[in-house]
């Protein structure tokens, strides 16, 4: 990672004319086509001309890294940030793609996912977006990613402490729900004032018998801040704690950024009578048969018969692969 | 069978074709041209530019043509393309006694000096369909004498606040934020205010306006001062060290009077509300200055009580850009966070209907 590096360029046609020349620096790496079946194949062949290395300039960027790096000194904590409007609608992940472009170096091999697919629309567009504005080369296999951006999941495959998760946020203030005031919500942060925050999960229990928060689910990060780990469902809570990989998380709308550490403690909240639990399946993945991973529900017929299957598409094709592989 | 979302690459190109297809309408009819959009749409032209925060008509008409005249994809656009400019420097103020009018009215008094300048308006028109316009042909333009000229046109307010009858506005001299660069922090200032403001939604801003007449956080106004017509922009480099102009833009100021403070051994005064668009904007200015005025309940120690005199509620959500983005976001895939409400909800039903079972048969 080359994250401080500042990347200078004279004209922007130098991208493509830098690799025969053989500059280095702005080398495009080109796609094994057969890794990445969803990847852009326009981005292979030139960037975008007339914009910048991942698109925004490079005072924005480390406007951005300085964000980044108090977030990550106080672990949780809620930076503000000049979030900038960004060719993508908000709320469509403004916030975690311009992190992405703050970190991203020429040798970074990109992922993107939402809802744990490669091949959902808006993956497809942030993917195609950074392969066209920064030409770096983009993957779907999990463990070759060094930047994986992501909505709504937490990859199945454990990740390394090569890796950075950049999170994109809808609404980064866990409070925001009880207390509305962002006035108000950055005291009671700063006073540790999270009582609110058990009182709405009691609620929860003595009007269902169970916290009926099943995603974007509270954690406490480093015994200090209470964080909203994005909306990803409460199944993937556990893979925040002590995880080898630096997770990012960017809200462009609300203008906020934030950070776990690798090797930090995550603690979902909960009561001692009713402790912390993550969802499960009586049914395993239809396709690989896993009965670990987080499932989706399909309805394949029109007397709404279901079929589970992985959320995480390319957990469940490294399954599939190697079981093919066990056959012959 | 799972085929829901896969192709996402070739049906996100497909689709940019189909809207491609859908903006040029039936090709038999001539396309419509950004010189014409710019000329002969300028109030639509006015907005982009206004709440794209950036005045280029030709671009603004460009964005209105590739929108298909969605004035929020249009403002979307120049916005989009606004956060890749260099910043160079601020100008000097805009001095708008010094503007060409095109229109400057006043509701508070019948005559001043320069006097009433009706201007181009929709005001008086009766709102019926003119069917001479389905025909194409010349439009006769206004009958006006040659040797007409504008005599000078102090701002009105100014009369008041001689008089101390309404509240001076003080420029502190400090360094102009710039909301696009720094996060607003709250509570705001009222430049970070002002500027979310000109930023803001012209119907938003219009619906807050007219709750505060409805008693909303009632103030009552009067519009002191409507003023439209180009401006020259000067802008002092700092190795020069004085002013040089850089052209005129056209702007609508409005600046509203509104009900007094004062007592307990202040004298009173009326305060003022502020509005500045880009263009022909009446309604958004006035807006604005509604609004504007509505905010400041704090800094005259009025009760809040209604939505308009609240800081964040209303500074937090006049952008439309960030509004239809987190709305149409919707339409993303949510099926992951939706499972995991279906799993919730099943378990919750199931211990309801277990629970009463296994209770009888303790008992």
């Amino acid at each position: 990672m080359n994250t401080d590096e500042i990347y200078t360029r004279s004209e922007p046609a130098s991208v493509v004319g830098g690799r025969s020349a053989g500059s280095g620096m702005y080398d495009v790496v080109h796609e094994d086509a057969e890794h990445r079946p969803y990847a852009n194949q326009a981005g292979a062949v030139a960037c975008e001309v007339g914009y910048n290395f991942a698109y925004l300039d490079e005072q924005t960027k480390r406007m951005i890294r300085r964000g980044l790096l108090k977030a990550v000194a106080v672990p949780g904590y809620q930076v503000p940030f000049g979030g900038r409007e960004m060719p993508l609608p908000y709320g469509w992940g403004t916030g975690g793609m311009q992190l992405t472009a703050a970190i991203l170096g020429a040798d970074d091999v990109l992922k993107v996912i939402d809802q744990g697919a490669d091949d959902t629309t808006n993956a497809v567009s942030i993917r195609r977006f950074f392969a066209r504005t920064a030409g770096v080369k983009t993957t779907t296999r999990t463990p070759e990613a060094t930047v994986i951006q992501t909505r709504h999941r937490i990859p199945e495959t454990p990740l390394t402490n090569d890796q950075i998760m950049v999170y994109q946020v809808p609404i980064p203030e866990p409070l925001r729900f009880i207390e509305p005031s962002e006035t108000e919500t950055r005291t009671m942060h700063a006073l540790e004032d999270y009582g609110v925050m058990h009182v709405k999960l009691y609620e929860d229990i003595a009007t269902f018998g169970h916290i009926a928060t099943s995603y974007a689910y509270p954690v406490t990060v480093d015994e200090r801040y209470v964080m909203d780990p994005s909306p990803i469902p409460k199944f993937d809570n556990p893979k925040l704690h002590m995880s080898p990989a630096l997770m990012l998380f960017g809200a462009g709308r609300e203008k906020r950024l934030y950070a776990v550490p690798p090797f930090t403690r995550v603690v979902s909240l909960d009561f001692d009578d009713h402790p912390f639990a993550i969802q499960s399946w009586d049914e395993c993945c239809a396709f690989c048969g896993s009965r670990e991973s987080y499932l989706d529900e399909l309805i394949i017929d029109d007397a709404g018969s279901k079929r589970f299957v992985c959320s995480d598409t390319d957990y469940c094709m490294q399954r599939r692969d190697a079981e093919e592989e066990g056959a012959q | 069978m799972y085929v829901a979302v896969k192709g996402g690459e070739r049906a996100i190109d497909n689709a940019h074709l189909l809207q491609a297809k859908l903006r040029r309408g039936d090709t038999r009819i001539p396309e419509l041209s950004v010189d014409q959009v710019r000329e002969q749409m300028p109030l639509a032209v006015a907005r982009v530019m206004s709440e794209g925060s950036l005045y280029d008509p030709q671009l603004a008409a460009l964005a209105i043509k590739q929108a298909a005249g969605d004035l929020m994809e249009a403002i979307f656009l120049l916005r989009a393309y606004r956060t890749t400019l260099p910043r160079f420097t601020a100008s000097t103020p805009l001095d708008t006694t010094q503007m060409q009018l095109s229109r400057r009215i006043s509701a508070t008094f019948k005559d001043l000096p320069g006097g009433q300048l009706l201007g181009p308006t929709f005001d008086y028109s009766h709102r019926l369909l003119d069917f001479a316009l389905l025909a194409e042909g010349e439009h006769p333009g206004p009958q006006v004498s040659p040797d007409a000229e504008l005599s000078d046109c102090p701002r009105v307010l100014e009369f008041l606040a001689e008089e101390n009858l309404m509240a001076r506005e003080v420029d502190d001299g400090a360094a102009v934020p710039d909301i696009t660069r720094e996060p607003l922090d709250f509570p705001a200032s009222r430049a970070q205010r002002l500027q979310a403001l000109a930023r803001g939604d012209e119907g938003f801003l219009l619906a807050l306006g007219y709750s505060t007449q409805r008693g909303y956080g009632r103030n009552h106004p009067f519009a002191g001062e409507i003023r439209i017509g180009e401006l020259e922009i000067w802008l002092e480099p700092e190795e020069l060290g004085f002013a040089v102009p850089l052209g005129d833009i056209e702007v609508t100021e409005c600046e509203m009077v509104n009900q007094f403070v004062g007592g307990k051994g202040i004298d009173a005064q009326f305060t003022r509300g502020y509005g500045l668009a880009f263009g022909y904007a009446e309604r958004k200015a006035m807006g604005m200055a509604l609004v504007d005025r509505s905010l400041r309940a704090a800094e005259y120690a009025e009760e809040l009580e209604g939505p308009a005199q609240q800081e964040e509620f209303v500074l937090m959500h006049c952008d439309n850009v960030e509004a239809a983005g987190f709305v149409s976001h919707l339409k993303l895939p949510h099926y992951v966070d939706f499972q995991s409400e279906l799993e919730l909800i099943r378990k919750l039903r199931k211990q309801e209907r277990e629970q009463p079972a296994a209770e009888e048969q303790r008992a």
